[in-house]
């Protein structure tokens, strides 16, 4: 035990802690996405989804294969990918909120009629 | 030592604000509460020794992203209204699925790993090997998927137009 606290003192910082936090948000996002009804609630989640994926590839990478950038590289393209896909999904919710005035998941149904 | 206490702060903001977001009922504070994760995850990137993706994630993230999610919310939202929700029976539901699931992840990690690997300093990448591996077409190097995202941004961009635009 007394060890164990030294180690977190002293040592550097643990895999696991920081695989703790990518998890956490996660699953925060997971909760987010399927508890909210606003459109804009859900894509915040999904950002919070993203964001955890994008750590894990850091901390596998820093952690297990230090001196290759792959995980690097693969973050930076998603960084991309994310931002490119909020502006869209944006877009398309101020069109809808234009001709419904409502971004609510359950009043938007009539789209499909 | 230090660097250890820095730490430990950083992963109480993100956790602790990472759940704030999702059950926060107004949603300009939700959207400020994301905006604190995203810079407490810059700064865990930054303690990794990436410095670059600090700044990546600064700039497209906490700047870019951020913005876009405000204008939305100011633009389809009543100040100050709370958000409606779904019944107290599938949030309760969701709330055991997304724990479960945590537990499952960090049982796997915790009982799994071994203390084989190590944190060792490495060399700062530098920006002229960065540029090349981004713009070469050798291996582990990555042409195709810059192009491709170059197309895709410009995709999304006609796309936001043609999607925004008043008729």
């Amino acid at each position: 035990m007394g060890e164990e606290v030294i180690g977190i003192l002293y040592g550097k910082v643990p895999m696991e802690a920081l695989l703790t936090v990518s998890f956490t948000m996660f699953f925060a996002g997971v909760y987010g996405f399927l508890t909210r009804k606003s459109t804009i609630m859900m894509l915040i989640a999904l950002e919070l989804i993203l964001n955890a994926a994008d750590m894990n590839f850091i901390i596998f990478n820093r952690y297990l294969y230090p001196g290759h950038f792959e995980g690097f590289y693969f973050t930076i393209f998603t960084i991309a990918i994310a931002a490119a896909e909020t502006a869209v999904a944006i877009a398309i919710f101020i069109n809808i909120f234009r001709n419904t005035g409502n971004v609510t998941v359950d009043k938007i149904s009539e789209m499909k009629e | 030592m230090l660097e250890q206490i820095i730490f430990y702060v950083l992963m109480t903001i993100s956790i602790v604000f990472s759940i704030l977001t999702v059950t926060t009922r107004h949603i300009i504070r939700s959207a400020t509460y994301l905006l604190f994760v995203l810079l407490s995850t810059a700064f865990i990137y930054l303690l990794l020794q990436y410095y670059y993706l600090f700044a990546v994630q600064i700039v497209v993230y906490a700047g870019g992203i951020m913005v876009l999610f405000i204008f939305a919310i100011l633009l389809t939202n009543k100040p100050g209204e709370a958000l409606p929700e779904y019944k107290m029976g599938r949030k309760l539901m969701t709330v055991l699925i997304s724990v479960a699931g945590l537990g499952l992840s960090l049982f796997v990690v915790y009982k799994s790993f071994n203390k084989m690997y190590q944190f060792v300093d490495m060399e700062n990448l530098k920006m002229q090997e960065l540029g090349t591996t981004l713009l070469g077409t050798s291996k582990y190097q990555y042409l195709i998927p810059f192009e491709a995202i170059s197309v895709l941004l410009l995709a999304s961009i006609i796309g936001g137009i043609m999607i925004a635009r008043k008729r």
